[in-house]
């Protein structure tokens, strides 16, 4: 599923790293966990760890749980509307993928010592965020395919390099998702290349249409550029991050050039150029002012993305209550034992 | 664990009374094998958490068995006296058979 560079969301987070007073013992500690880091050791939940680390963890990976919980909805739109039984029943197992996701990580952050109550609060307040890709409408069949292929092989792209994250529990969570992951993409590109190869004209211009909406959010799921991403620095010395996000938006654009070409569509970007002396693809500007936008959650879909969530919340309320109330009628006395 | 006390926690939410206990769950791969723990989950019975374990944990045939224990019954090893613990085992080496090196024609027993 999907993650976005999260160090992008830490510009108001504001720096509570290195200013606090701290005690000798908790020098000694900090040098003790550095060390650790330095030596490629993994942190386990109970462990000590720096305050900031953990900020920064929880907050990176209680937006990667939202994001892939908020990620049903786009696609949960078109399960009742997808063209055959075949691809229903996948993009049903795809959907239930996601919301499997989001549980492995609202798991690994609650070892960090907060409560999923809580984050679930953060995001129905708006105070915590999501990956900016949801937040864009799923018009036509062919986005389907197109989130598939463009947006699950741009999360794909990024979750790679979690797998060797620092905070053991969030990489053993990431282990398992990249290990689901890969069919979330061949699904899409499946799909696409079933309408370019046996559809209409008019299918084809679907799929066309749907990656000329899709490419430029794909593109920016990595992140602003390394210049403008400052917290980017920390997390590489903690491990938390392995990778930059230049560094893997180039890859993905790399990747994608050729899978294009097979499928029979042209990306929307016309400074998009192989550079021999580069090794690599050069690419056109990218708008950095929608993905801020967009962010801040002026986006075309934030309102009803969002008011979806704490509708199914509100709505689960008396579920979640009568639950319990049948567990305490049904477990008569055994605690007292 | 159902109630997170850490510092960074502020624990005056109301709400988090009603949250559903939280359950470790183990998974046997196959018929051989141990049983290996592989996350947890929240449900508010014993029936409920092995139901949304098989959802969450075995959607691919990972499993021929599931386990789920309430997280607050498990008794764990204090990280602090990990080294207290666990170090002594480190000069026993006369416990691993490679300590003892014994002439060629007879060093595969």
């Amino acid at each position: 599923m999907y993650t976005q560079a999260m160090d992008t969301m830490g510009k108001d987070a504001g720096d509570t790293g290195n200013k606090a007073l701290r005690s000798a013992e908790d020098m000694q500690r900090q040098e003790a966990f550095d060390a650790r880091i330095d030596a490629g050791e993994f942190i386990e939940a109970k462990d000590w760890m720096p305050d900031h680390y953990r900020k920064t963890l929880l907050r990176q990976i209680s937006q990667h749980a939202h994001s892939e919980i908020v990620g049903m909805l786009p696609e949960g739109n078109w399960i009742s509307r997808a063209p055959t039984l075949k691809r229903k029943a996948i993009l049903l197992a795809k959907v239930q993928d996601e919301g499997g996701h989001g549980l492995y990580l609202y798991a690994a952050a609650e070892t960090l010592g907060t409560s999923r109550d809580q984050m679930l609060d953060a995001l129905h307040t708006g105070r915590a965020k999501y990956s900016s890709i949801f937040n864009y409408p799923t018009l036509t069949w062919a986005d389907m395919g197109t989130i598939g292929w463009l947006v699950d092989g741009a999360a794909i792209m990024n979750q790679v390099p979690i797998c060797r994250c620092s905070y053991a529990p969030y990489a053993r969570a990431m282990v398992r998702i990249c290990r689901e992951e890969s069919f979330h993409q061949r699904q899409g590109y499946d799909a696409l290349l079933t309408m370019m190869q046996q559809g209409t004209d008019a299918q084809r211009a679907m799929v066309q249409d749907a990656i000329n909406r899709w490419w430029w959010p794909s593109i920016m799921m990595f992140g602003p550029p390394d210049d403008q991403s400052p917290n980017s620095a920390q997390s590489m010395r903690w491990g938390i991050k392995r990778v930059s996000n230049d560094t893997l938006r180039q890859k993905f654009i790399d990747a994608t050039v050729e899978q294009a070409r097979v499928l029979g569509v042209t990306l929307p970007d016309p400074d998009l150029q192989w550079n021999e002396e580069r090794q690599a693809h050069d690419y056109g500007a990218i708008d950095w002012s929608e993905f801020w936008r967009v962010i801040g959650g002026d986006g075309p879909c934030n309102e009803e993305r969002l008011g979806a969530r704490v509708k199914a919340w509100d709505d689960g309320a008396w579920v979640r209550e009568a639950a319990l109330a049948h567990a305490a009628k049904h477990t008569p006395a055994r605690a007292a034992a | 664990m159902t109630t997170p006390s850490s510092p960074s926690t502020p624990a005056a939410d109301p709400a988090m009374a009603t949250e559903w206990p939280l359950w470790e769950v183990f998974v046997r791969s196959k018929a051989g094998l141990d049983h290996k723990h592989c996350g947890s989950l929240h449900a508010a019975d014993p029936r409920m958490a092995i139901q949304l374990a098989r959802d969450v944990y075995t959607r691919r045939q990972e499993g021929t068995s599931v386990w789920v224990v309430r997280s607050d019954q498990i008794v764990a090893s204090d990280p602090g006296e990990k080294s207290m613990y666990f170090d002594p085992a480190q000069d026993k080496v006369y416990r691993h058979p490679t300590f003892y090196v014994l002439p060629e024609s007879v060093d595969h027993m």
